[in-house]
């Protein structure tokens, strides 16, 4: 790294000579303004609200974009620079609806939080609204052009992150809107509905579609019984709505506050994760000796599945059978949790927090309906219930910590872990190597498919043959890994995919920002939460252990077959 | 209303390909091919757009976005009349604009569009050569001369007479 030296505002300070001026600026402590700006991601200098004068150059420069050079001489803060900026934000609030108070992103917007900053106060421009396209055709998200800035973010994240390339922006100057092709609404468009969008738009044009409302009316219907299950990687991130360090572990406070909400019930989806190793770990062995479709590949993760049957329906063989924890959850809280309390299944209301968009929608596909009923009636993602906990007036640094309750509090470390990239795999295979060899996996932790690599690698020795197994996460990541079954080519036994950079824990339903560092944070926080249970194997679970007895008989059998287990659809609009 | 793979011609399919053909593998070919396949068609249907996305491997969703960028590419046929406003400069400064803006809320389109009957496109046209007679308008092969934003309702009021006539 060689370094350089340049004066920002006066101060002589010392940088890597391939950063941006805006890097160095915040390295010095000085804080630029931006708003198209995503590090690492969005880079492209459009809004030009980041704008900085630098000695010797006739106009300002973006700084996010901009490299510093030596002997650079850069003011951050003059009469000029403010003015350039107030009038950038201005010339977008021109024609952006006067809608904060409503407004889903009021608070957490981040071009409100700009004109704050920027201390705007009236503005004098007056520009025609924006091309108003609502679309809620989506259980799961939402897009409001007329609240769009046209930053292009999401379609970065859409086109060269997830690579599913569902939006872009359509017609042009004043009239751009971005959309699918066409102007097809997103359900009618090739859309995973992953959310990953929603987490990087910095205003409410594109947001997760609510499900609020319908939670607080159920809590009020004394009528009803309402159960709540809460996915493992929500343990580790929802702190940080509540200004607590990204992969604060708050399990107990979670807990304590969802109970204050008023839930009757309140479960670890971390039960079904381990539901999920045994029946997924049965299914892998079962097509390992009867000569099934290999590689199999995992199928907890929603995202995933969408895209699968749109753009790869013809091998959907490969795609375990399995559904994913939180349906599994709905289909045995309307079924033998019901039948264990008396309860009449129709009475129940069943809620799922999760950190995903992507599961509002699978929660709504027609066969989640193995009980006669919606098997999950809502799913909140991670940013509703911090709301939920917000409206109610719930102090998260006071509330006590609670318990999960019984039968479904119990979950292993390897159903925590589900909560990312390479935790499925880690899971599977602790409790695959009983089930092969008779005997427990030593040292149940896998470190090679730990990590942010796109790509992991692993082989593992089970039952006396090596057995490959590959773990990707993020779905650009994926194409490389399911051309090569197309063409017969896969070296892999089992492969986990999950839809989202990081796995769930950077799920589009993630409060913001989700970037590499609190995907980081998070995925420690889960390994510790792994770390400290005593039952850290799916199999050792005595209630997962209770169900089979109980009610479901063995992994694989008919009963798990009915409720446990689905089928995919091919989708392809393209062949 | 969009036409679908399925239903498209069979010998429009095979033409669209060839042009395909001619371009794989050639970097900077999508502008080239939505061209020549306009050129072919008429217009840009979707089915075309997808195929193009589908055999140059870019997303039907990054087509869509260049044929919608320029105002050259139509997304739609045009329509069964076709009114053409000359805004050479001769024809400007005689307010060809306020006859286009006329147009434009009469029949609910903007320039490059197609009502959704299939019955008007508006389109701006290039000089004529008969600046003296400005601003011009012309409906299919008919010209109207002099015209003013005021005579635009007698001018659709022939349109809609031809066609009850039938002509
Ligand atoms: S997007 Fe932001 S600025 Fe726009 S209405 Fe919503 S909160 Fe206000
Ligand atoms: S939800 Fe995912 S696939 Fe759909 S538009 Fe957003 S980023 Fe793209
Ligand atoms: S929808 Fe949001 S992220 Fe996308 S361009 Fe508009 S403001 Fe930016
Ligand atoms: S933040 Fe630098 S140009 Fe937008």
């Amino acid at each position: 790294m060689s370094m350089i030296e340049l004066t920002i505002d006066n101060k002589r300070i010392k940088v890597d000579k391939d950063s941006t001026i805006l890097e160095a600026a915040r390295q010095a402590g000085i804080t630029v303004p931006t708003l198209c700006y995503l590090e690492g991601v969005h880079q492209v200098g459009s809004c030009r609200v980041c704008v900085v004068e630098v000695k010797g150059s006739k106009n300002l420069v973006p700084s996010c974009i901009t490299k510093v050079q030596n002997g650079m001489k850069v003011i951050t803060n003059s009469e000029r620079v403010r003015n350039a900026r107030r009038t950038m934000v201005n010339l977008l609030l021109s024609n952006h609806p006067d809608d904060c108070l409503a407004c889903a992103k009021n608070q957490k917007c981040e071009l409100q939080q700009l004109a704050y900053q920027l201390n705007i106060r009236e503005n004098p421009f007056e520009g025609q609204p924006s091309r108003a396209v609502y679309d809620d055709s989506s259980p799961a998200i939402i897009r409001d052009s007329s609240k769009c800035i046209l930053c292009r973010r999401c379609l970065t994240v859409c086109n060269s992150v997830q690579k599913v390339s569902v939006l872009a922006p359509l017609g042009r100057g004043y009239d751009t809107v971005i959309s699918p092709a066409y102007g097809q609404t997103v359900m009618e468009a090739t859309c995973v509905q992953c959310g990953q969008c929603t987490t990087v738009c910095p205003t409410g044009a594109l947001v997760e579609k609510s499900y609020i409302e319908d939670v607080w009316n159920a809590l009020a219907d004394p009528s009803k019984h309402v159960v709540v299950q809460i996915a493992p990687a929500i343990r580790a991130s929802i702190g940080e709505c509540f200004g607590y360090e990204p992969g604060t572990v708050l399990t107990g406070k979670l807990v304590g506050a969802v109970k204050a909400l008023g839930f009757d019930k309140v479960f670890d989806t971390n039960f079904t994760a381990d539901l999920t190793i045994m029946e997924e770990g049965s299914e892998l062995l079962h097509r390992i000796s009867s000569g099934g479709k290999l590689p199999m590949i995992t199928s907890c993760s929603p995202g995933w599945i969408n895209f699968v049957e749109q753009f790869y329906g013809d091998i959907l063989d490969h795609v375990s059978t399995c559904k994913s924890p939180q349906q599994m959850f709905g289909s045995v809280i309307k079924t033998y949790y019901a039948q264990k309390m008396g309860i009449d299944p129709a009475n129940i209301y069943s809620v799922s927090v999760m950190p995903c968009t992507a599961k509002k929608y699978e929660a709504r596909r027609e066969e989640m309906q193995s009980s006669g009923f919606w098997d999950v009636d809502a799913v909140l993602t991670t940013r509703e219930l911090a709301a939920m906990i917000n409206e109610a007036g719930i102090q998260m640094d006071k509330i006590d910590e609670q318990n999960f309750d019984i039968p479904f509090g119990e979950g292993s470390g390897a159903g925590a872990i589900f909560g990312n990239t390479g935790g499925v795999m880690e899971a599977a295979l602790r409790t695959v190597y009983k089930l092969v060899t008779g005997e427990e996996l030593e040292n149940v932790e896998l470190t090679d498919v730990r990590g942010l690599k796109g790509i992991k690698e692993a082989t593992i020795r089970l039952g006396g043959r090596d057995v490959s197994v590959a773990v990707v996460h993020g779905l650009g990541n994926i194409r490389e890994i399911l051309d090569q079954i197309r063409e017969g080519k896969s070296p892999y036994t089992f492969i986990e995919i999950m839809c989202c950079p990081g796995g769930c824990i950077g799920g589009g339903g993630q409060p913001t920002p989700t970037n590499h560092e609190t995907r980081k944070k998070r995925i420690e926080g889960l390994y510790k939460a792994d770390r400290n249970l005593e039952i850290r194997r799916s199999h050792q679970n005595p209630y997962v252990k209770m169900i089979y007895e109980e009610f479901l008989g063995a992994p694989l059998g008919e009963l798990s077959h009915k409720l446990l287990h689905t089928h995919y659809r091919d989708r392809r609009t393209v062949q | 209303m969009s036409v679908t793979l399925k239903q498209a011609e069979q010998k429009d399919v095979e033409l669209v390909d060839r042009i395909i053909s001619a371009y794989e593998g050639q970097p900077g070919s999508l502008i080239p091919v939505l061209h020549e396949t306009q050129k072919v068609l008429g217009f840009l249907p979707r089915w075309a757009q997808d195929r193009i996305a589908q055999r140059l491997n870019i997303s039907p969703s990054e087509v869509n976005s260049v044929v919608s960028f320029y105002s050259l590419f139509s997304e739609k046929p045009k329509g069964k009349y076709c009114i053409g406003v000359c805004k050479g400069t001769a024809c400007y400064v005689k307010n060809s604009e306020g006859i286009i803006e006329k147009l434009q809320k009469e029949l609910g389109i903007e320039v490059g569009d197609t009502t959704d009957d299939g019955m008007y496109s508006l389109e701006v046209l290039r000089c004529l050569g008969a600046c003296g007679l400005g601003p011009i308008v012309t409906v299919n092969e008919k010209v109207y001369t002099r015209m003013k934003p005021e005579k635009v309702r007698d001018m659709l009021r022939d349109i809609e007479d031809m066609e009850k006539r039938g002509e």
